[in-house]
This record gives C-alpha cells, sequence and structure tokens, in this order.
C-alpha cells in the first residue's frame, strides 16, 4: 500500500515536470511579447518581461511591411470558408458513402483512400499548375477551393455514419420525407458533436496552413503564417514585434481549441481512427 | 438547406422514354440518384484538384516545361533521368528516411508513455490531457520562431545556450549547419506539436482493452512490466499501427518548420532538405520554376507513398493470417 502510493507521488511529479515542460514555449512567446529586445537577448536568461504595456503591439500594428491586420482578416476569412466548405462537401459525402453500399459507391471509397494515402502537400506542384491556369493565384478562391475536398474529413464522417441508427431515417422516410430531407432534418441536427469536432481540425488546420498559402497568397490575400514566415527571415526583424505577431496569431486557436477540445477529443475516439 | 430542390432531381414517373435503361440507371427507388447527389460535389472536387493534377504531372514529367505550366518540348525520360541523377534529390530521400527514424519512433513512444502516464490517473487527469493536447493548436510557423530565435538560437542568449555555457560548456552554432544538430532542433520541435494529438488516439486506444484482461492477468501473477509486454501492447496493435502509419504520412509531409528554422531570405542550405522542400525549391521557390522536373519530382514521391501503403497493407495483412 505504502509503495503503491510512493509510486502515484512519483507518477505525479513526473507529469507536473513534463506539463511544464510542454507549457515553457507558451511563457517564452508572452516573456518576448511583453520584452523589450535587450530583455530578450539579455547575457543571463531573463524569466519574466520587463514590459508589461502594448508598446510592442503598438509597434508592430505600424510596421506596413508585416501588415499584421490585414493578414489577420485574410487568415480569418480564408479558414472560416475553408471550414465551411469541407464540411458541406464531406458531411454529405461521408453519409452517402456509409448508407449506399453498392458498386460505384465502393468505388468512389477507394477513390476516397486513395487520397487519404497520397496527401495533397505531395501534389502541391500540380495543384498549383491547375489553381494558375484558372487564374485563381492571389484569390480567396485560389487559397480555398483546392484545399476543401477532404479525404481525411470525409472517412472521418463516414467511420462516424455508419454507427448511426438507420431506423431514424426510415421513420423520417415514411413520415415522408426523401432522403435528401431526411439527411437535412433528421442526420444532421443529430450529428452536432462530429460536426463540431471535424471543425475544429479542419479550422485549426486552415489558420496554420502554410504550404499553400505561401504559393497562392501572394499580396491580396497574404495570411497570417505566411506574413509571419517572411518577417521572421527579413533583415528587420525585431524580436519583441514578431514574438507580440506570433501571440496574436496563435491566441484565437488557444480559445477556439479550449472550447471546442471535448469535441475533438469524442471525434477522434468514437469514430474513424481505431 | 434547400429542400425544395429535391423533387425535381429524381422524376416520380419513369414512364416516359426507355423504362429498363433509365430504372436501372436510377435504382431501386432512385437509390443511384440519391448517391449521385450527394457525393457530386466531394467527386468533382476531387476529379478537379486531385486527380487531374496528378495526370497533369505525369504528362508534364515528360516535357521541358520552364517558368510556364505549358510543355514546350518533349524530352521523354530527361526529367526522370536528371532527378535520379540529382544528388541533393536523393539526399533529400535520405533526409527523409533519417528523419523518419528518428521521429517516428520517439512520437510513438513519448504518447504512449504520456497516455500510460495518464491512464486511470483519477486526480487531474483532464487538465494534464489539456496540457499535452494544446500545442496541436500551434502552427509549424510560430513553433519554429520559437525554436528558431528562443531556444535554439545560436547566440549565447538562446536558452539551451545560456543552460550549456552556465554548466561550463562553449556557445554552439544550433542550426548554422557546422554541424549535425539541427536535428535536435527539428525532432523536439515536432515532438511538442504532435505528441499530445497521438497521446489521445493511444488513450482511446488504451480504454478499449477489457478491464477483465488485466485482472485475469493480475489473477496469473502478472504485474508492472509484463502487463505491459504481455496484456497491453498486444492489445494496442490495431490503434499503434493506425498511429505510426499517419506518423510516416506525416514525416513524409515535413516541410514547414523545416523551410522556417532552417531557410533565410530566398534560400535554403544545401543540408536538411526533405523531398518536399527539394520540390519546392526547384519548381516554385529559387526562381527556376522548372515544372517538368517538378512534375517528374511529384510522380516519384507519389509512387514512394503509395508503395508504402502497399507495403504497410501486405505486411498487415500477412501477419494478420
Amino acid at each position: 500500500m505504502r509503495q503503491q502510493k510512493f509510486w502515484l507521488g512519483v507518477r505525479y511529479v513526473v507529469l507536473v515536470i513534463l506539463a511544464l515542460i510542454f507549457m515553457l514555449p507558451f511563457w517564452v512567446i508572452v516573456r518576448n511579447a511583453f520584452s523589450t529586445n535587450a530583455n530578450i537577448v539579455s547575457a543571463t536568461w531573463q524569466w519574466f518581461p520587463d514590459q508589461l504595456n502594448l508598446t510592442n503591439l503598438r509597434s508592430l500594428l505600424e510596421n506596413d511591411s508585416v501588415g499584421i491586420l490585414r493578414a489577420l482578416g485574410n487568415s480569418a476569412i480564408m479558414a472560416v470558408l475553408q471550414t465551411g466548405g469541407t464540411i458541406l462537401v464531406s458531411l454529405l459525402a461521408g453519409y452517402a458513402l456509409a448508407r449506399y453500399t453498392h458498386r460505384a459507391s465502393k468505388l468512389m471509397l477507394g477513390l476516397t483512400l486513395f487520397t487519404l494515402m497520397v496527401p495533397v502537400a505531395t501534389i502541391f506542384v500540380p495543384m498549383f499548375i491547375i489553381t494558375a491556369q484558372l487564374g485563381w493565384v492571389d484569390t480567396f478562391r485560389g487559397l480555398v477551393v483546392p484545399t476543401i475536398f477532404s479525404a481525411f474529413a470525409t472517412y472521418l464522417f463516414r467511420q462516424y455514419f455508419l454507427d448511426f441508427p438507420e431506423e431514424l431515417e426510415d421513420a423520417s422516410l415514411v413520415d415522408g420525407c426523401n432522403p435528401w430531407t431526411s439527411f437535412w432534418r433528421i442526420v444532421v441536427p443529430n450529428s452536432k458533436g462530429i460536426i463540431a469536432a471535424v471543425g475544429t481540425i479542419v479550422l485549426i488546420g486552415a489558420w496554420n496552413a502554410f504550404l499553400w498559402p505561401s504559393l497562392v497568397g501572394r499580396d491580396a490575400t497574404r495570411t497570417v503564417q505566411v506574413a509571419l514566415s517572411q518577417f521572421m527571415t527579413s533583415q528587420g526583424v525585431r524580436y519583441p514585434e514578431l514574438f507580440m505577431g506570433s501571440l496574436i496569431v496563435v491566441a484565437p486557436m488557444l480559445v477556439v481549441f479550449l472550447f471546442l477540445q471535448r469535441y475533438l477529443v469524442q471525434g477522434l475516439t468514437t469514430s474513424g481512427l481505431r | 438547406m434547400s429542400n425544395a430542390t429535391s423533387s425535381t432531381i429524381a422524376p416520380a414517373s419513369p414512364s416516359t422514354g426507355r423504362p429498363g435503361l433509365w430504372r436501372r440507371l436510377r435504382g431501386h427507388q432512385g437509390r443511384n440518384l440519391w448517391f449521385a447527389a450527394f457525393v457530386a460535389p466531394f467527386l468533382l472536387g476531387l476529379m478537379a484538384f486531385v486527380y487531374l493534377p496528378i495526370v497533369w504531372s505525369a504528362y508534364l514529367s515528360f516535357f521541358e516545361a520552364r517558368n510556364t505550366v505549358n510543355p514546350t518540348r518533349f524530352v521523354g525520360l530527361d526529367n526522370y533521368t536528371y532527378l535520379l541523377n540529382d544528388g541533393l534529390f536523393i539526399q533529400s530521400l535520405l533526409t527523409f528516411v533519417a528523419f523518419a527514424l528518428f521521429i517516428v519512433p520517439t512520437t510513438y513512444v513519448a504518447s504512449l508513455g504520456l497516455a500510460l502516464l495518464l491512464n486511470n490517473l483519477r486526480w487531474g487527469q483532464a487538465f494534464f490531457r489539456s496540457v499535452f493536447f494544446i500545442p496541436t493548436a500551434v502552427s509549424y510557423v510560430i513553433a519554429a520562431i520559437v525554436w528558431r530565435f528562443a531556444f535554439f538560437s545560436g547566440a549565447r542568449f538562446g536558452l539551451l545556450n545560456q543552460a550549456i555555457t552556465a554548466a561550463g560548456g562553449d556557445q554552439v552554432n544550433w542550426l548554422g549547419g557546422t554541424n549535425d544538430l539541427y536535428w535536435v532542433a527539428l525532432v523536439s520541435v515536432r515532438l511538442w506539436l504532435q505528441t499530445g494529438f497521438y497521446m489521445i488516439l493511444l488513450i482511446a486506444g488504451l480504454q478499449r482493452i477489457p478491464q477483465e484482461t488485466y485482472e485475469a492477468a493480475a489473477l496469473d501473477g502478472a504485474a508492472g512490466w509484463r502487463l505491459l509486454r504481455f496484456i497491453t501492447l498486444p492489445q494496442l496493435k490495431a490503434t499503434s499501427v493506425a498511429v505510426i502509419l499517419l506518423l510516416l504520412i506525416n514525416a513524409f509531409q515535413a516541410f514547414d518548420e523545416f523551410y522556417n528554422m532552417l531557410g533565410s531570405i530566398g534560400s535554403y542550405p544545401p543540408y536538411a532538405r526533405p523531398p518536399l522542400v527539394h520540390l519546392y525549391l526547384i519548381a516554385v521557390g529559387g526562381g527556376q520554376q522548372d515544372l517538368g522536373v517538378g512534375g517528374a519530382g511529384t510522380m516519384i514521391l507519389t509512387a514512394i507513398i503509395v508503395l508504402f501503403g502497399v507495403g504497410q497493407n501486405f505486411i498487415l495483412n500477412r501477419s494478420n493470417t
């Protein structure tokens, strides 16, 4: 008994140490965002910020070469459109792939699973060619449309709908619904949890995306990740502004994450990946 | 959404024209038509933005196409032989292998370790789970900023250099390429970002193991390490396989943290180039814009990743029988 208590204590000590390590990068962002440059490059490591006011924020907002406000707007538009589009397209397809089992459906499932294996990042060169051919470079269409056909989201929805009780839909069909109206009136309202889970994954992925936006989002549609990346490699990089920018960019996703984490955990554990 | 459009898709009476073919096409109670209506947006998008690009790059890979998306001159397999003789391309494949050998086992062991630490924890489980899971919400760009300028900065103010000099050692140039230590930064940043995600999957796997299995094993006198070795790991096999496959696919796509931690204005060092970074530099970055070679590179990478998947399935099927 005493030995068990000892090991439980060890377990908590290990957990606390690991938790501190995992939180360290966040603390560094906050510290640097509210520090003078001298505090950041100090010869001895300073654990605390020395400038707890909005000086860094003001100079970041005034830095036109970063253009953080505009980039934030662009990222928000892109993330919302991409999340809405992906959910709509994948919800419909995932439902059909779970409910219909004829040959065309199996072929379609095969095409989806193949795309799951070959991630879009691998084919970014030809995807960019197609987007350029359509004249979509530096437009929201170019940023969003090629990315919303997600095999991953479709697959997660399909796995979820395999376990969805068919009796509910059968009853609504008897009551005069057709498959389309039954889908929107019965199935979707009962699937909010998985929609929130997939939506969270897509939203975070869209906000954090770098490779595709760096190719397509040039000037008018430059996103926050691209703006920060260009700022960090530029000659005139100033650490306090760079980290203040990081703080502003990461904060919305942390809030989204904390609020929707429950759905995310549920979605990942009950459907799909098992 | 629009409920009114539905009746126009499937006409109620197919009595006009040739009923036989029409009836077979639309299926019992119009099943095929409903199926088509549901999958059409996804199917069309998949064709336009995944399959058409793959076909187009296969076509383009046999042509010269510099600074243009249109083929200018047929060159046969020249683009492929160029790439396979390109030392940097071969090296990029080796870089992926080395990176995968580091990152896949370490992430798996780390996430399994966290999952085991949290499993059946009475007090504070949700809190610690959130702490380890939350880096999932951070982008590789921001993590790269922290790693490059705060932890692994080559200057004396970098956290690691401070620790080393405080212990009496010499300042280390972590990312400069004068040594191989940039791997420490590349692996640790990815570990921080993705371990929590896989921990969640593994916790779910652990919770699906029936409690009776443990009780039965405990009655037989198994405990500690033997429980893990003979009960937990075998029962966790399906989840582990999925986790490792996802880790491999993700390692293959590595781009963001390499590009942002090692690149500088418009240039990238010749070392530590994973395949996607090298392809990016050939096809769209660095002013070369050689899309013929880019197409060939895409085909080679796609072939490699498909072979991976097929190989994985093959091994799985054999070990299951």
